[in-house]
């Protein structure tokens, strides 16, 4: 698979990072061999073989619906780059967009 | 429009009545201070790992059952990416190609009278976001992460919906069966239900559907009418002008009465769903599922069968006692005490329903028990109490103090009836004595003088007997001698 510059912007943003000049060619190197490789594992016939999402076949635990605090909400708020009293604080957004 | 049929989808996000979150331990009430219902994995913090709590599963699977949807036995979870500030993690983690709950459906009714069966495509499990707040700052958004993690069912329709009436209809369905079953308590004002709607338009004879256009933020069932019917509306008259319908996300503007664009197709999001690495297979078992079934109570259309054809009540009294899952166990209630269905459906729509729209309280909050209402009942029933005297006085005065006996009530204040007896017959027999004229008339035919009679009787008697008793009697007599 080529991948195109296009593409590459695309993954970034979709990813916030930002490549400049050469670190841009050296991500684009960098993608297609991991794709090269991804594509090299499609060449093996897998017809009838179910996804292995997870190594293990142990079925999940599931817990029991009680409350337990934690943290606390000054401990919460402590090793935020930026809060209030009450709040986390983040650049301006307007958008919400999912 | 004549010319033109809507093609719309719901998709509701329903918030699960669980004390903790989906994932983590922190509690999962509404209203708390900002950013106290909060724990290492809520926050997104790395290192932490999600446990998925059972009352979730649970919740959706009882509201698979309640929707006659297949219920999925290996689900899986997914991560769905995007960045968003009140998404700790960069990743919401949902369901993808294994949700919880397919197929099933709901049968809406409509003002016409007839109704119609809504399919459901699929339900799947997730997690809230936080909440951010722009407009309090105007510099920064502030983010609050106590909704962070909260569980979420999402319960999408298929495109079988034609206009803004059905979909409403639909929606106060699917609000009912979630309160019903006690999964969400559909309060569409503070977000623990909400619903995005998916609209198109086509000419009725086309055999491809329009382009749709997804519609957010509608807080309210009337909201939803309005903004399908503006979003319809919009777009026939772009199709009439030629051009054409881009697929967007909009939001309804409530002020403006609008629906207003949020973003195109182009800008859409690329989500990357992939399977979530830090949860295991979630297993649901036959045994598991016929567990939960035993947990889910008579559904409202299972009552409203009951009401209409066993107890052969009108429809409309049934549609109104079957609203609410507690107000219709009320009535049952009131049966069960031995009150015949009419008459408990009429105390129960008239002035119990009157009392609670006047305080604004649900029935949780009547103050009589079932049993409590069935003596006052009983007591007309059995000709003991008028039924004014019991509706207009013995209520209310029982409803100040609840834990009174209704019969004291009424014989210390004298409204216990007179049983027909020898007094009652002399009574109608100088009234009638009183009046050999108008006797002579009714005897030659003009029957239309038994009210004057009974009148009459009622007035000497200073309503100490029911009206029923004395037109029973003074009949009697009439024809007697």
């Amino acid at each position: 698979m080529k991948i195109t510059e296009e593409l590459i912007d695309k993954l970034a943003n979709l990813a916030r990072l930002e490549f400049q000049g050469s670190e841009k060619a050296a991500i684009r190197e960098d993608i297609e061999r991991m794709v090269g490789f991804i594509e090299k594992l499609n060449e093996v016939n897998t017809e009838g073989v179910l996804p292995l999402t997870h190594i293990h076949a142990e079925p999940i635990p599931l817990r029991e619906d009680r409350v337990v605090e934690e943290v606390s909400h000054e401990q919460a708020l402590k090793n935020a780059p930026d809060h209030d009293s009450d709040y986390f604080r983040v650049p301006r957004v307007l958008d919400k967009d999912n | 429009m004549l010319d033109y049929r809507a093609v719309i989808g719901l998709e509701i996000h329903a918030q699960l009545l669980t004390k903790s979150k989906i994932f983590s331990k922190d509690s999962a009430a509404y209203g708390g201070e900002p950013n106290h219902y909060i724990s290492p994995v809520s926050l997104g913090h790395p290192g932490t790992l999600p446990v998925v709590n059972q009352a979730c599963v649970e919740h959706a699977v009882l509201t698979g059952l309640a929707l006659g949807c297949e219920i999925t036995r290996e689900n899986l979870f997914a991560r769905k990416n995007y960045f968003y500030a009140d998404l700790p993690k960069g990743y919401q983690v949902s369901q993808d190609k294994t949700p919880v709950c397919t197929g099933g459906g709901i049968r809406i009714r409509k003002s016409d009278g007839s109704d119609k069966w809504v399919r459901i495509h699929r339900i799947h499990m997730e997690e809230d976001s936080g909440k951010s707040i722009h407009d309090q700052d105007p510099f920064h958004t502030l983010v609050d992460l106590n909704r962070a993690g909260v569980g979420l069912i999402e319960i999408v329709s298929e495109a079988d919906i034609a206009d803004a009436e059905e979909a409403m209809a639909y929606l106060g369905e699917i609000r009912k069966i979630v309160r019903y079953i006690g999964i969400c308590d559909g309060n569409m004002e503070e977000g623990s239900l909400r619903c995005d709607a998916n609209i198109s338009v086509m000419k009725q004879d086309a055999k491809v559907w329009g382009t749709k256009v997804e519609v957010k933020n509608m807080n309210s069932i009337s909201n939803v009418g309005r903004a399908i019917n503006y979003e319809i509306a919009r777009q026939i008259e772009l199709l009439e002008k030629g051009e054409v319908i881009r697929q967007q996300t909009r939001t309804w503007d409530a002020s403006k009465g609008a629906t207003v664009s949020m973003r195109d197709k182009e800008s859409a999001h690329d989500y990357r769903y992939f399977p979530e690495p830090d949860l295991p297979l979630l297993v649901i078992t036959d045994t598991y599922i016929d567990r939960v079934r035993l947990k889910l109570p008579k559904l409202p259309h299972e009552l409203y069968a009951e009401y209409t054809r066993e107890m052969k009540l009108p429809e409309q009294d049934a549609v109104i006692l079957t609203e609410n899952r507690q107000f219709a166990e009320y009535f049952s209630a009131l049966v069960s005490e031995g009150i015949g269905p009419k008459a408990a459906a009429n105390w129960c729509l008239g002035s119990v329903r009157s009392w609670l729209n006047a305080q604004a309280l649900s029935i949780e909050h009547y103050p009589l028990s079932p049993s409590a209402l069935s003596k006052i009942i009983m007591l007309v029933e059995e000709g003991k109490v008028s039924n004014t005297i019991a509706r207009d006085k013995l209520l209310p005065l029982v409803l100040e103090s609840p834990n009174a006996n209704p019969i004291e009530i009424a014989q210390q204040a004298g409204w216990i009836l007179e049983v027909a007896g020898d007094a009652l017959g002399e009574l109608i027999a100088s009234v009638l004595e009183k009046f050999p004229q108008k006797v002579e008339e009714f005897r030659s035919g003009k029957t239309g003088l038994l009210g004057f009679f009974v009148g009459q009787v009622m007035q000497a008697s200073a309503g100490k007997y029911d009206p029923k008793v004395i037109n029973q009697e003074v009949q009697k007599k009439l024809s007697d001698s």
